[in-house]
């Protein structure tokens, strides 16, 4: 009994804190979804109505939403295994025993995750300017004709999924090259004796001695890419033609630009309430597999 | 025991020698703060004005040096949130630069401090002398809220040597010559454009509709009115002019730099503001000033309206300093001050005295502007107008891409209009007046 008070003490700050901070203003958003605050209500506060689920409901009929949200899961479908592809890649390539200088390719290979969005995406842009581009002159050499990277509805998710990967996959390569550290080499050793091949070394013994790691950076990765924002948000404003606008873009327009506070903060519930179904069917999905 | 009660007692005596302290603090803060208040003035400024007013500033000072001013400059971007959060956390300034589309917003939010009375008593601020439709942008329901501070318009750049060099000796007066110079000036197959319309700026087809008798909301600001054959009209010929690629389908995050692509002749004609004449001037060579020039806005039959846009100086409700921000709001709307707020930054004065001295009065590219201003129409008057326009111009945006056609454009616009009204139309059904409902 004595033991069970002095736990909840020590974890009595904890659990303030997070009261106060978090539970509370989340469920004081909820509140604010289940009306229509804005900036009638900001003015009056008898202009507040309280309108239940309405909010909801009129965003699941807005085409809107629904193209944001689709925007969003082609970004997630297409950009994570991509980013997690160039995180084990250059994870394999550092960890090779042949590799060199791994320190400073390391820290090369980390240096995107660590600089500001804001400013490589001036540098982006330029490279996908469809005149003067570094990409389109590449591209030009063999022979392919220049893409409008920015401009075309078609491309520009692409570009911001390439743009997006980039910066993002040197974050999970040092857990994967963590994850590699940690495979015993004695394994690699006798599957060279059997006379394995580097392939199948790689894929009987890298991965499934990879899978918790693999699983859990693909939750990690998979709820960060929904949060998609700045990306869009510095490169191309979420055009052209609102192809580039994701559901937390859309909710950042409703909320900030447009002070439509209690239909931002029902896009914000929306958005959890998928992620957080994705999540679950992922964290299932790998203990099934017996991942996690 | 006591042990306890000694404790007791010094703390007691050490509460009361903190209690004491506190009050003195708490008095001389007190003070302090008192003898601040009455000679601080806070004005916020948006973007670029705050570092020019900077520089107007002091001899304002030596003119009264009992008031102290509290310059805060905000980025244009974060403005509006920063403003609207500042009302919501009752910390507003008191008074600040506002673009005339946002007063009808803070005017709904009874955050604006009426001005009419003042005006009346001023030797300074002379209503008669301000262009007339961008003064109207400042009243609300018969009460003025907002003084004038420069004029922002959108009409034509154009390449003079270009136009000669085809046979046009004057910039086009009416749609028809100047669709026809267009057609003549456009070889897209070499990436030559007649004109640059950033498929993402609202301001071009929000100023042909402007244009149009049609008004662009009806009924008082309650519902859209996009499927009048006015809107229509200008809808097509701007979506025209990309079907016939006389204009690029890019937005402004493509075109980059326009001023040199303009230098360059990629374009003829360039849709903009009057802060373009410092850029130009700037960007462009000194042998190539002598090649491009400023047109009024060509209307569907003759000479057109186009947007009446600006900043005004407002003060707010909640200030403690109306007289002070007064007399600062009079010191700026001086004309020879104006005319240095030309100089300083090329932002138009909105009073036609200003006009009459200074680099302005003898400037061959602000010309065109001087008679535009004459004519330009202020956009609907309701806190909603910039959501409206920013979903008129995303619409018009498939349309170029020939996702929708006219018809079907329109009947989007309206109906997002009308969604997003639908919050006016409760609130004007049950209860206050709101701004523009009267109209």
């Amino acid at each position: 009994m004595n033991r069970t008070r002095a736990a909840w003490l020590f974890l009595a700050p904890a659990l303030l804190i997070l009261g106060v901070f978090f539970l509370l203003p989340v469920l004081a958003a909820f509140g604010l979804s289940l009306t229509d605050y804005d900036l009638y209500a900001l003015a009056d506060i008898h202009n507040l109505r309280f309108i239940a689920l309405q909010n909801y409901w009129t965003l699941l009929q807005r085409r809107e939403f629904w193209s944001a949200l689709g925007h969003t899961l082609y970004f997630v479908i297409v950009g994570v295994p991509l980013s997690m592809a160039a995180s084990l890649g250059a994870a394999l390539l550092l960890n090779s025993p042949l590799a060199r200088c791994k320190a400073f390719f390391r820290t090369a290979l980390f240096a995107p995750v660590v600089t500001t969005v804001v400013a490589v995406a001036v540098v982006w842009r330029y490279l996908f300017n469809t005149k003067y581009g570094l990409v389109n002159d590449t591209l030009g050499l063999m022979g392919i004709h220049p893409v409008d990277w920015l401009g075309n509805p078609h491309w520009a998710m692409p570009a911001i999924i390439l743009f997006a990967v980039w910066k993002n996959f040197g974050y999970n390569m040092i857990i994967f090259l963590a994850g590699l550290q940690a495979v015993p080499g004695d394994l690699y050793e006798a599957a060279r004796i059997d006379g394995a091949s580097a392939w199948q070394q790689f894929r009987h013994i890298t991965l499934p001695m990879l899978g918790p790691t693999l699983w859990m950076v693909a939750i990690i990765t998979v709820s960060g890419y929904f949060q998609l924002f700045a990306e869009p948000y510095v490169m191309t404003e979420g055009g052209p033609l609102q192809s580039t606008t994701s559901v937390l873009y859309l909710m950042y327009n409703e909320g900030f630009k447009w002070w439509n506070i209690g239909s931002a903060s029902a896009i914000a519930f929306l958005l959890f309430a998928i992620l957080f179904a994705v999540t679950m069917l992922m964290l299932r999905m790998g203990r099934r597999g017996g991942s996690v | 025991m006591h042990a306890t009660r000694g404790r007791t007692g010094s703390a007691t005596a050490l509460f009361r020698r903190l209690a004491s302290c506190v009050a003195l603090a708490g008095l001389l803060a007190g003070c302090a703060q008192r003898a601040d208040d009455a000679h601080t003035l806070t004005f916020w400024t948006i973007g670029r004005e705050g570092e020019a007013v900077t520089q107007l500033l002091p001899e304002f000072q030596r003119e009264n040096p009992d008031i102290h001013i509290d310059l805060q400059q905000m980025p244009l971007g974060a403005a509006h949130q920063k403003l609207l959060t500042a009302f919501a956390g009752d910390s507003l300034p008191d008074m600040t630069q506002l673009g005339n589309t946002w007063i009808p917003e803070f005017v709904a939010l009874h955050a604006l401090e009426p001005l009419q009375s003042r005006v009346a008593h001023s030797t300074v601020v002379n209503p008669d002398d301000y262009f007339p439709s961008i003064w109207a942008t400042n009243v609300y329901d018969g009460a003025l809220y907002g003084v004038p501070w420069y004029v922002d318009t959108r009409l034509l750049f154009y390449r003079s040597d270009l136009l000669k060099a085809a046979g046009f000796d004057a910039p086009p007066r009416d749609w028809s010559q100047w669709r026809h110079m267009l057609a003549v000036l456009s070889h897209p197959q070499q990436g030559i454009y007649g004109i640059l319309l950033p498929t993402n700026e609202y301001e071009q087809l929000m100023s042909l509709a402007l244009q149009q008798p049609d008004p662009l909301l009806r009924d008082g600001g309650r519902y859209g009115n996009f499927e009048s054959a006015g809107f229509k009209r200008a809808l097509a010929f701007y979506v025209d002019t990309f079907k016939l690629r006389e204009a690029p389908a890019i937005t402004n995050v493509e075109a980059g730099n326009p001023w040199s692509e303009f230098g360059r002749g990629v374009y003829d004609f360039y849709f903009s503001g009057p802060w373009n004449i410092g850029e130009f001037r700037k960007r462009l060579p000194a042998d190539e000033q002598g090649n491009w020039d400023t047109a009024p806005l060509p209307g569907p039959d003759g000479p057109g309206a186009s947007v009446a846009g600006g900043s005004s100086l407002v003060i707010f409700r909640g200030s403690n300093h109306k007289q002070a921000a007064w007399k600062l709001i009079e010191y700026l709307s001086r004309p020879d001050v104006q005319q240095r707020f030309y100089e300083l930054l090329g932002d138009m004065p909105p009073r036609r005295s200003s006009w009459d001295g200074g680099h302005l009065h003898d400037d061959p590219k602000a010309v065109a502007f001087r008679e535009q201003l004459e004519r330009v129409k202020p956009t609907p008057p309701v806190p909603e107008w910039e959501q409206i326009a920013n979903e008129m111009q995303l619409v018009a945006a498939q349309a170029v891409a020939g996702d929708l056609t006219i018809d079907q454009a329109a009947a989007e616009i309206n109906r997002r209009a009308d969604r997003i009204l639908e919050k006016r139309r409760w609130v004007l059904a049950h209860g206050p007046t709101l701004p523009g409902a009267q109209r």
